[in-house]
């Protein structure tokens, strides 16, 4: 991991003390009497979905800053605990709704461990390359939100465009747009459909050249520009110290990976490159988005290929206790329909143990913390979101902006209320 | 594990499943913590889990679980754990997830036991980090942190009361609103 040297970055530390998120006004720079407090959301169409933020102003400057969360918590993880292993898959997309490949997979892998089960080749190259799709979906979700924002409305029409060829790929490969449940403990629900790697690669080949018409509206673009580059610093010190992830960290220069740092799946086996930069703003963060776009593309390419070589095999674990018999099987076997009941009714039990399994999801490191008593339903399930940690640096980021550029900074956070609230 | 025996204030030391646990004195944490940052150079603290293990090994159930009473794990006929899990030494685990951000990466975790009531220094002063999870687990489970300086609901609205994640807090708990009950 090396850190670039940084050109716009701030000296020393803007963490706030001693409440790393609460930014409170400072007396010395401001007239409190001039102070003007202002309530900014939850239900404001800038902060994507139900966040809350309470804004001291001193004129347009924001001189304190409060993020107040919880107006989505919907209580996934007491439900989870409730739920058996097998049923609580359902929830796990529903946490992160843009990333919802990130989250299911994130969740089996960890019951996976648990279980010491190893998925095929086959299923692992098809969870690899739909997570990456889903990577370019949740960054064409964040791109086009951000710079509607900022005043670009046609790019939100365009990004959404795109995200819907991605939605019909995930429609084709597990029968609805979002939240699968594709991925199976043990592998996925059934091989990919016939035309599914055609489709895909025909994706494949637009996408970079959407991103260049991507680039070739804001690269440019003096307003773009003006709105983003030097816009809500973090520096790398800074970053590490609240926990940051995924772009945001390698925003300010830190270059760290988990598919490449920690790898899981077979991250370890396909060629891709880690966009670093090192400004620490906003408009570095929507560089990170970029390369990771076409990066995501290149990996996507190189699982196709190792599905066209694994065609036919198998897509899920032979492992009768866990994985659900296949269907035509339930017609002339006694067994087979012993198995599908017990684990449809009962469920599948989960050896004693505790796990932490991360993933590297679009918006930075997810991470599964489950315990299991060996029964059939998990006794604790606590999930890591991207989303939390990333906006406990609000306070660092927005100091001494100017109203209209905190949106722009709040919305480089990349924040996705689901899953902060849980 | 001798890697991390000049760690003040370990009580065990455990691997299972490729992942290094220490079981840390609550009296000696932030000792511990500030150790594990600068000596081996833990940068990040990527997540504090909170588990509650009130009823560990008692009520698990194994059987059908849309009934009101799921399936006694001593009944004949139930499928019941293969085994009753090891006790827990107190009720409440607090599980602090570092990461080393560097060239050689590794994952630790730092875990302290608390009973019902009994309060852990916050680790606020060495990784920030820690502010909003902290938060968090004091939400749900009604863990204390001593020294941080906000410890306020964040989850949960305010004025809720009882710590939802507990496990003696009822599923549904929560009173449904403009139904024939009120």
């Amino acid at each position: 991991m090396s850190v670039l040297p940084s050109t716009r970055v701030y000296e020393g530390t803007r963490i706030p003390r001693p409440v790393p998120t609460i930014l409170e006004v400072d007396p010395e720079r401001h007239r409190l009497e001039d102070i003007l407090r202002v309530n900014f959301g939850p239900n404001h169409p800038s902060t994507h979905g139900v966040l809350r933020l309470v804004v001291d102003l001193d004129g347009e400057t924001v001189a304190g800053i409060r993020a107040v969360i919880g107006y989505l918590h919907t209580g996934f993880e007491k439900n989870m605990e409730h739920k058996s292993w097998w049923k609580s898959v359902t929830y796990a997309p529903r946490i992160d709704y843009v990333s919802f490949h990130a989250n299911e997979l994130l969740y089996v892998l960890a019951i996976e461990k648990l279980l010491g089960l190893e998925a095929p080749r086959r299923a692992v190259w098809a969870r690899m390359a739909l997570a990456e799709l889903n990577r370019i979906h949740s960054h064409l979700v964040w791109l086009g939100t951000s710079a509607l924002e900022l005043g670009a409305i046609s790019l939100f029409w365009y990004c959404f465009d795109d995200r819907d060829q991605i939605l019909d790929l995930f429609e084709m490969a597990g029968g609805t747009r979002m939240h699968t449940r594709y991925v199976q403990v043990g592998g996925i629900a059934e091989d990919l459909p016939p035309g599914f790697a055609a489709e895909a690669r025909r994706f494949c080949q637009t996408m970079p050249k959407s991103v260049d018409e991507y680039e070739a509206i804001l690269d440019r673009n003096a307003i773009w520009l003006e709105r983003t580059v030097g816009v809500g610093l973090l520096s790398a010190d800074d970053a590490l110290a609240l926990g940051q992830s995924g772009p945001m960290l390698r925003s300010t220069g830190v270059d760290w990976d988990l598919r490449r740092n920690m790898p899981y799946l077979a991250y370890d086996e396909v060629e891709f490159d880690v966009p670093v930069y090192g400004g620490g703003d906003v408009y570095d963060r929507y560089r990170v988005h970029m390369d990771e776009m076409r990066e995501s593309v290149r990996i996507v390419s190189q699982c196709l290929d190792r599905l066209d070589e694994t065609e036919g095999e198998p897509w899920i674990a032979d492992d009768r206790k866990v994985v659900l018999p296949p269907r035509h099987e339930l017609h002339t076997s006694m067994e087979s329909l012993i198995h599908h009941f017990k684990i449809v009714t009962e469920g599948f039990t989960v050896p004693e143990g505790e796990v932490y399994v991360a993933i590297e999801s679009p918006r930075g490191e997810a991470g599964c913390y489950l315990v299991s008593d060996g029964g059939a339903r998990p006794w604790r399930v606590k999930f890591r979101a991207p989303s939390f940690a990333a906006l406990q640096a609000t306070a660092t980021i927005v100091q001494e902006l100017l109203i209209a550029d905190l949106i722009a900074a709040g919305g480089s956070l990349d924040p996705v209320m689901g899953d902060a609230d849980r | 594990m001798s890697a991390y025996a000049g760690v003040p204030g370990v009580v065990e030391t455990r691997e299972i499943l490729d992942e290094v646990t220490l079981v840390v004195d609550p009296a000696r944490l932030v000792e511990a913590c500030t150790t594990l940052r600068d000596e081996h150079r833990f940068n990040v603290l990527s997540d504090i889990a909170a588990a509650d293990y009130l009823g560990w090994g008692e009520q698990e159930v194994v059987g059908y679980i849309g009934t009101a009473s799921g399936r006694d794990i001593n009944d004949p006929g139930s499928r019941g754990l293969a085994r009753i899990p090891d006790p827990k030494p107190k009720r409440f685990s607090v599980s602090y997830h570092l990461v080393r951000v560097a060239e050689d990466p590794a994952r630790l975790r730092v875990q302290v036991w608390l009973d019902d009531g009994e309060s852990v220094a916050s680790v606020i002063d060495v990784w920030p980090a820690a502010d909003w999870f902290e938060r968090e687990a004091w939400d749900m489970f009604g863990i204390r942190f001593d020294g941080h300086a906000n410890l306020v609901r964040i989850l949960m609205p305010e004025d809720w009361e009882g710590y939802p994640l507990r496990k003696d807090y009822p599923l549904g708990g929560e009173p449904v609103r403009f139904s024939d009950e009120d």
